[in-house]
């Protein structure tokens, strides 16, 4: 190696300095900006000891966040497995807020802390500055702020009204989480300032305003007659919204509970729609980012040979009959798709240019750049799954019905496969299809108040067991009786029951 | 850049309220876990933390998710021989075997949820709920021991007890009352004599002395006040509080006569054992007496007290006897909490029968609790129905009950000193 190549090294051993990881961010941020033209959050990045990383972990990652015994459940449960060897702590935990904060642990050395703040800082942190879902369903700038507004708000709430009254409340909102978005209709984004002040302004308005839907004192002659025949007119997705806006009995706090859970829920959404996605990004950008400060002589080979150690076992495959398979890893298959479309823009094949015509033979980065921004995981796969990594991950499609006998093989990795391979992969990452499709369908004005929830059913896949139980938070909330039909064809062809005691 | 920060020194434990709700909320499924715990471990690591084991679906939480069952479409990884096509017999275990993501993210396995927990959060399960009877009343009583506390302050006292800052606030407070007037005084007479303006007349001149003069003898009376005057002295005031003792003495009384096994002596140690722990928790020394007997009692090592085996019959007076003689001689029972637990099968010879119960009318009241255990699941006999009228009598400092076995042995020792009501 030369004497000038060598006085380019950043640093040569394993240890890390402050210094030095202003040092490696520096060019890792020059390498990002002005070669891959990667936009950023400013970043701040906080070291932290592997039991501090074990609490990040209990709060969902969150710097800030309410007290919840199910929090202070998964602590145990990392905390026993981390202790026992069963796992590996995450090598960082990335926050969605600006400034971007990435936790890194002191164990690591300086290669790990290098990869951490490539994948960290600069892949994750763009895609959140980037891609569509974050800009439209999150609002960076105020994430934090909010954090601070709940758990005070909460804080006080256990203070008024008991820690027992507190946490039951959210007991049921937590079981409904996943139904305390929506879906299709884009929210406002959260902020802790305005939300504050339009919390004295929204308790005294429905201080005055008792919901009209209650209204028991007989109204004129003419209103009478026009009852609705349902209420809610359209079903409704969104379950805590509407339990929010229309549940009979809760007080002002308890509203605002629910609404504090249904944010959080919202912030989160985006991340569950993007998994593959997002890793993908990042570990493709740590991948290149580092092996562009190799070959700009900024480190060294040990460095790579590390790093590429790391870098693999991220990205392994376990094959399905594999003890270890758990499905398919986002990182291996979001990093191939990744490094696949710069591949087909760079070096297009003749199967490239039928299946990807748009891109094939374009300009590598904006591809990547568009892609990036404008998707989901669904909608990513549908677009850019390309035969090259059907083949490279050898998919096969099975076909479980418990009506039949057998599992079909319905499609493997060959010509007649690609496009149904892509298909059935597209949908295995919508969110939709992964979970029940439930609705808010009726409400009994008139009668016992009792709310109805719909279960519209996929492909005859039944509720799972704990369905009984999450009823009994919906009463919880509710107030009243509660009913779920589910419905196939049309037909209502069960009804799940949750009434008074 | 990029702001880099260091959090390493941030308090840790920022889950521990977190973890502690939820040791709250599941504390019954803890303290069974702890109980279990207890009586399957060998006595001399009773106290170290343990893994607590829940199950799993006492404390999921539920959300909607599908079940097994329907038609679904699952893509896979890795195909090595299958064609599109060919059908493959459904694994034994319904669906979930080949959707193996799916079934193990479900959350229905039926796995125990498993956690540590150290050992002083151990031996507060253990010991919840429980007390050691009477206590309060008993370091009231007859303490001898005391601490002095502060109680504000007084105006007596001796010197070095003298509180400065006290003393100078009343001698300044006392100065300005007193000398209040005449300042105010003095401030008008000075006031009066700028008014003079020369040339002054003889009048004004014979005025203006008279002034002169007043001021002098307001300004000799000022100050004449004293500075600090015995008045003013404040001391802080200390105030006897009755220190509970912090010894105490366990006494160990064994029955060791041929009747009694390795296995009932084993069962002994453990309660022993734990009444030890438990008084650990609320002395800061404790010390142990080991007597065991047959015919007579002797005062033995630990060692020999539950290793070596003698034959005979059982005179259980003489132990009784030992311990009244040792408390009187070592452990005056105002300075020591005294704290007996007899285990014994229950045999007694008969003519000892009447021998004890005159030594316990005397014992008894010296003793902060006795605690009584009949091992060996047989027919109660003599010394049983002895110690229920006793147990009449004495009922706030007497205890007893069977322990058949291990397994019972901390549901009794739980019994034994379960947090009664007051009444």
């Amino acid at each position: 190696m030369s004497a000038l190549k060598n006085t380019k090294l950043l640093s040569s051993g394993s240890e890390w300095t402050f210094e030095l990881l202003a040092t490696y961010d520096r060019e890792i941020a020059r390498i990002a900006k002005d070669k891959f033209r990667l936009d950023t959050y400013p970043n701040q990045i906080e070291v932290i000891r592997s039991d501090q990383m074990m609490d990040a972990y209990a709060s969902v990652g969150m710097p800030v966040s309410y007290n919840h015994w199910s929090y202070g459940k998964s602590f145990l449960s990392t905390e026993k497995n981390y202790n026992r060897g069963n796992m590996g702590l995450a090598y960082e935990i990335v926050i969605n807020s600006d400034p971007c904060i990435a936790y890194l642990m002191e164990e690591n050395n300086m290669t790990m802390q290098a990869l951490v703040i490539a994948h960290a800082c600069y892949g994750h942190n763009s895609f959140f500055k980037g891609n569509y879902l974050f800009r439209e369903w999150t609002n960076a700038e105020a994430i934090i702020d909010y954090l601070v507004f709940s758990r005070d708000y909460i804080a006080k709430c256990e203070e008024r009204h008991g820690v027992e009254a507190v946490e039951s409340m959210l007991d049921s909102c937590h079981a409904l989480m996943n139904y305390g978005v929506d879906r299709y209709k884009r929210p406002s984004p959260i902020s802790a300032n305005e939300e504050k002040q339009r919390l004295a302004a929204r308790e005294e308005y429905i201080e005055r305003h008792i919901s009209d839907l209650w209204r028991t004192i007989p109204e004129t002659e003419q209103s009478q007659t026009s009852v609705p025949l349902n209420f809610p007119v359209d079903p409704q997705e969104n379950l805590l919204y509407f339990i929010e806006k229309n549940a009979p009995n809760l007080e002002n706090w308890q509203r605002e509970i629910v609404r504090i859970v249904r944010k959080m829920a919202q912030y989160f959404y985006p991340q569950r729609q993007t998994q593959v996605m997002n890793e993908g990004w990042a570990t493709f950008w740590h991948y290149t980012l580092l092996n562009e400060m190799h070959s700009e002589g900024l480190v060294d080979d040990g460095f790579i040979m590390e790093f590429l150690a790391s870098h693999t076992s991220v990205v392994a495959q376990p094959e399905f009959d594999s003890p270890s398979y758990s499905g398919i890893n986002p990182y291996a298959l979001g990093f191939a798709m990744m490094r696949d479309i710069r591949r087909v823009c760079e070096n297009p094949t003749e199967e490239d240019k039928r299946w990807l015509p748009d891109i094939a033979g374009g300009d590598w980065l904006a591809t990547l750049h568009y892609a990036m921004k404008n998707f989901r995981d669904e909608s990513f796969m549908m677009q850019f799954l390309s035969p090259t990594v059907i083949r490279e991950f050898k998919f096969f499609c099975l076909d479980d019905d418990d009506q039949q006998e057998n599992i079909e093989v319905t499609a493997i990795h060959d010509e007649m496969g690609y496009q149904k391979v892509r298909e059935q992969l597209s949908q295995q990452y919508n969110l939709s299809h992964q979970e029940p499709n439930i609705q808010v369908y009726n409400v009994n004005l008139q009668g016992d108040r009792s709310i109805t929830l719909r279960h519209y059913q996929n492909n005859r896949k039944p509720l799972n067991k704990s369905t009984q139980e999450v009823l009994k938070h919906v009463h919880r909330l509710w107030g009243y009786d509660v009913s779920m039909e589910s419905i196939r064809e049309g037909q209502v062809i069960e009804t799940l029951s949750c009434k008074e005691d | 850049m990029a702001y880099i920060i260091d959090r390493r020194l941030n308090s840790k434990n920022k889950s521990t309220v977190n973890r502690q709700r939820f040791l709250k909320r599941y504390k019954k499924q803890i303290q069974k876990s702890v109980s279990d715990a207890v009586n399957q471990r060998g006595i001399t690591d009773m106290e170290r933390g343990d893994s607590i084991t829940i199950p799993k679906q006492d404390i999921s939480e539920p959300v909607f998710g599908h079940g097994q069952g329907g038609k679904r479409d699952i893509v896979h990884v890795g195909n090595k021989e299958f064609l599109a096509g060919d059908q493959i017999p459904r694994p034994e275990g319904g669906s979930s075997g080949n959707g193996a993501g799916d079934a193990s993210d479900s959350g229905e396995g039926m796995d125990d949820f498993v956690f540590q927990i150290s050992q002083s959060e151990f031996l507060e399960f253990m010991f919840e709920d429980l007390e050691l009877p009477h206590m309060v009343k008993r370091q009231l009583l007859d303490s001898d021991s005391f601490r002095y506390k502060r109680a504000g302050f007084s105006q007596a006292g001796s010197p070095n007890k003298l509180n400065i800052v006290r003393s100078l606030k009343s001698a300044h407070a006392r100065k300005i009352a007193l000398g209040g007037k005449k300042r105010r005084r003095r401030r008008e007479l000075k006031a009066q004599l700028l008014a003079f303006v020369d040339p002054l007349s003889e009048e004004q001149q014979s005025q203006k002395r008279a002034i002169e003069a007043e001021i002098m003898v307001l300004t000799r009376k000022i100050n004449a006040i004293p500075f600090i005057d015995d008045y003013d002295l404040r001391y802080n005031l200390s105030v006897k509080v009755p220190q509970p003792s912090p010894k105490a003495v366990m006494f160990c009384v064994m029955d060791v006569s041929g009747s009694m096994t390795q296995e009932i002596k084993d069962t002994a140690k453990r309660f022993f054992f734990l009444l030890y722990l438990f008084l650990q928790r609320q002395y800061e020394k404790i010390e142990v007496v080991f007597i065991c007997h047959h015919t007579v009692a002797t005062e033995v090592t630990e060692e020999d007290f539950f290793y070596s085996r003698e034959t005979g019959g059982t005179v259980v007076s003489s132990a009784l006897k030992l311990t009244q003689e040792i408390i009187e001689a070592r452990y005056p029972s105002n300075e020591w909490n005294i704290y007996v637990a007899q285990a014994s099968d229950g045999d007694n010879w008969q003519a000892d029968i009447s021998k004890c119960h005159n030594i316990m009318q005397q014992l008894l009241p010296l003793v902060q609790y006795f605690t009584y255990v009949e091992m060996g699941g047989r027919e109660v006999q003599s010394l049983w129905h002895l110690y229920q009228d006793l147990q009449r009598d004495f009922s706030h400092c007497f205890a007893m009950s069977q322990v058949k076995n291990n397994a019972d042995i901390y549901p009794v020792f739980r019994e034994l000193f379960k947090r009664k009501t007051t009444t």
